[in-house]
């Protein structure tokens, strides 16, 4: 993709909003960058070289890349997307999440459970009153296994100490 | 004289029963994962890196070594009977394998490339064995610099050379680096990035951010997708034996791939399907039936199958002998190495030369096992094609969330997990490649670290490190390795994707 490729900007004059927002985070992190290690640059020492050097490159690299994003976006030079479903997103991230917060309440089998039920919802399976025992017992062998037989730390909860 | 000993004493090693035993599980394990549609070897290292936590070292990497035999096999699996290859470097082998396992000759096009990846990983590992010492001789030699501008090349070639898109290749690389540098810097103690978290003040774990990246953002995006129309596998219909002319017409293809991908692995030069595709036009060239490229061509099989081993077995050299990842899997092979405080390179080959050549011999053995697995077994792969998708992503996410709360049991690795996972999503609907990120992480710390002695040696002087004649070539290799691609992408691109599309149905 080179910046003097004219005819791939045939489809689109209007800029691309969803790139020239990558654009904007690339440039924020590289501000995040340089806000964050201002701090430490005291500690350079008699070569100048210290530990914000590096972070202060990758920053610089950042906003380059932030502004070549910017004009790809202008020139509407990035690849067409698919249309994304975001029903399915939701189920899989609301899993996710579910685990988290039921990890350390519930234990390992109850909160990997619900998380399997609810990515399945996601991918079309929405018995959630069938699937989601089905994933509290598959998980409940998982944690036997890891947690009995190879010793991984996986955390323990009701279920789980009925077979300590 | 002494290469043959130290192998030896690593097959001696190798061969210890509970040493066969972990190559065993791990080609049995990698096989059964990298067989499953979208999941490419580095997923596969990744999510099996947890179960091997509690093995000694030799063990673990034991099985990591097969692992990563048995997920490049398994890929190659699904490309022929699905269609979807499970990796990059798979794609080649679906063009024309998928075409025969169409027209019924699926048992041929398994075994031409379970035979042909025999062949290239046995030839390849005994060039790895061979050629690892004389690359250690010249790595003593290197300085800060050499390795710095060693890793600069690694970094282009990952991010940039290949791939569509310099600017996605390179932004990809650079939020790696970025993550890099979060938490405790090694050589001063003071902390960057980590905002006060304490769970930040060790960096961001290489592992966590491989199997969100690409186990959870690759199940976020196969769901954003939709129910579109189902794949159909296809099932392998009489024998897998090949027949005479089979072999006859797979044996060259086999040795040239070998000749063709050992080095493209070897070389800091980016990942496995570039020799793939190097072998795929070879053989285009060279056959003798050019009317069957297109319809199921077994040299479109055997050969790139064999560059695809052989170039795997090529990564482990700079692996070993330089610490320098190549590509996503090396680079989480390396984390598997780092969570032993082990850190691959001329050292390694000098302090612990038992780990390291029982590592390279159980390759061998590893490559052995996977003929006798893939051959009668394949039935038993097949079926694993089979399973639906809401039950695959489930499993897929119940392991991916098991190793990180095994790795560390803790809320905010779940948070990290999902975040990364998001960004993995976001980053595979808008096009940029997710290795670069990995390397760049595990990568970053290691080349700052050479970066900051070099200039401390020069005391900040910046030309210092294009001085030495090795490092002033290696930072041309990577100028060039980054304009050249910008070049061909004007003028050449086209050809590649028309030879895609012409390969398509």
């Amino acid at each position: 993709m080179s910046l003097n490729h004219p005819t791939s900007t045939t489809k689109q004059r209007r800029p691309d909003w969803a790139a020239l927002a990558i654009a904007v985070v690339l440039a924020v992190i590289a501000a995040v960058i340089f806000f964050d290690v201002a701090r430490v640059k005291g500690a350079a020492g008699y070569s100048q070289v210290g530990p914000a050097t590096v972070p202060e490159w990758i920053a610089f690299g950042l906003i380059g890349l932030a502004v070549w994003t910017a004009i790809e976006a202008f020139r509407g030079e990035f690849p067409v997307r698919d249309r994304q479903e975001l029903g399915p997103i939701v189920w899989v991230v609301a899993g996710l999440i579910a685990q988290m917060l039921l990890l350390n309440r519930a234990g390992f089998s109850i909160a990997t459970g619900v998380l399997f039920a609810l990515v399945a919802a996601g991918f079309g399976r929405r018995k959630l009153w069938l699937t989601i025992p089905i994933g509290i017992i598959l998980c409940l062998c998982i944690w036997l296994i890891f947690a009995g037989l190879l010793q991984l730390s996986l955390p323990a909860g009701p279920l789980e100490h009925l077979f300590l | 004289m002494s290469t043959f000993e130290f192998l030896l004493q690593g097959l001696v090693a190798a061969m210890e029963p509970m040493n066969l035993l972990y190559a065993l599980i791990g080609v049995t394990l990698g096989t059964a994962v990298g067989v499953l549609p979208g999941i490419g070897p580095a997923l596969t290292v990744a999510l099996l890196l947890p179960v091997t936590y509690r093995l000694d070292p030799t063990g673990s990497l034991i099985m990591f070594a097969g692992i990563y035999y048995g997920g490049m096999y398994g890929g190659s699996t699904t490309s022929i009977l699905l269609n979807t290859p499970g990796e990059s470097a798979s794609i080649v082998t679906a063009l024309e394998g998928n075409k025969m396992a169409r027209a019924g000759r699926g048992g041929p096009a398994l075994a031409t490339s379970a035979i042909g990846s025999f062949v290239a990983g046995l030839i390849a590992t005994l060039l790895l064995a061979f050629l690892a010492p004389y690359v250690v001789q010249i790595a003593i030699k290197f300085g800060p610099r050499e390795y710095f501008a060693l890793m600069v090349l690694a970094f282009v070639t990952v991010s940039s050379a290949f791939g569509d898109s310099a600017l996605r290749g390179l932004t990809a690389l650079f939020v790696g680096l970025a993550f890099s540098v979060v938490g405790i810097d090694q050589l001063t103690g003071q902390t960057r990035l980590a905002f006060g978290v304490p769970d930040l003040l060790d960096g961001i774990e290489v592992t966590t951010m491989a199997v969100a990246m690409f186990a959870i953002g690759e199940t976020l995006f196969i769901a954003a997708q939709g129910m579109r129309g189902p794949e159909t596998v296809e099932a392998v219909k009489g024998s897998v034996w090949m027949n005479a002319q089979d072999w006859a017409r797979s044996w060259k293809p086999w040795l040239r791939g070998t000749v063709i991908g050992f080095p493209i692995g070897a070389m800091p030069a980016g990942g496995a399907e570039i020799g793939t595709f190097l072998s795929y036009a070879t053989e285009k060239r060279l056959t003798k039936h050019p009317e069957e490229f297109g319809n199921g061509a077994i040299e479109g099989v055997a050969g790139p199958e064999a560059a695809n081993n052989a170039s795997a077995a090529g990564t482990l050299v700079p692996l070993l002998t330089l610490g320098l990842p190549t590509t996503a899997t090396a680079a989480i092979m390396l984390a598997g190495f780092q969570q032993y405080g082990l850190q691959p390179g001329p050292l390694l080959f000098a302090t612990n030369p038992q780990l390291v050549w029982g590592l390279i011999a159980s390759l061998l053995i590893a490559n052995g096992m996977l003929l006798v697995l893939n051959l009668p077994l394949i039935g038993l792969w097949v079926k694993l094609l089979t399973i639906p998708k809401p039950w695959l992503y489930s499993g897929i996410l119940v392991f991916a969330t098991l190793g990180t709360i095994g790795a560390n049991p803790s809320v905010f690795e779940l948070g990290m997990l999902l975040t990364f996972g998001l960004l993995g999503y976001v980053m595979r609907v808008f096009g940029y490649p997710i290795a670069p990120v990995v390397v760049g992480l595990i990568l970053g710390p290691l080349a700052e670290q050479q970066l900051r002695r070099a200039l401390a040696i020069s005391q900040g002087d910046v030309t210092y490190l294009f001085t030495s004649p090795i490092a002033a070539v290696l930072f041309v290799v990577a100028a060039l390795a980054f304009i050249v691609p910008l070049i061909l992408r004007i003028r050449g691109r086209g050809e590649v994707l028309s030879q895609m599309a012409a390969n398509e149905d």
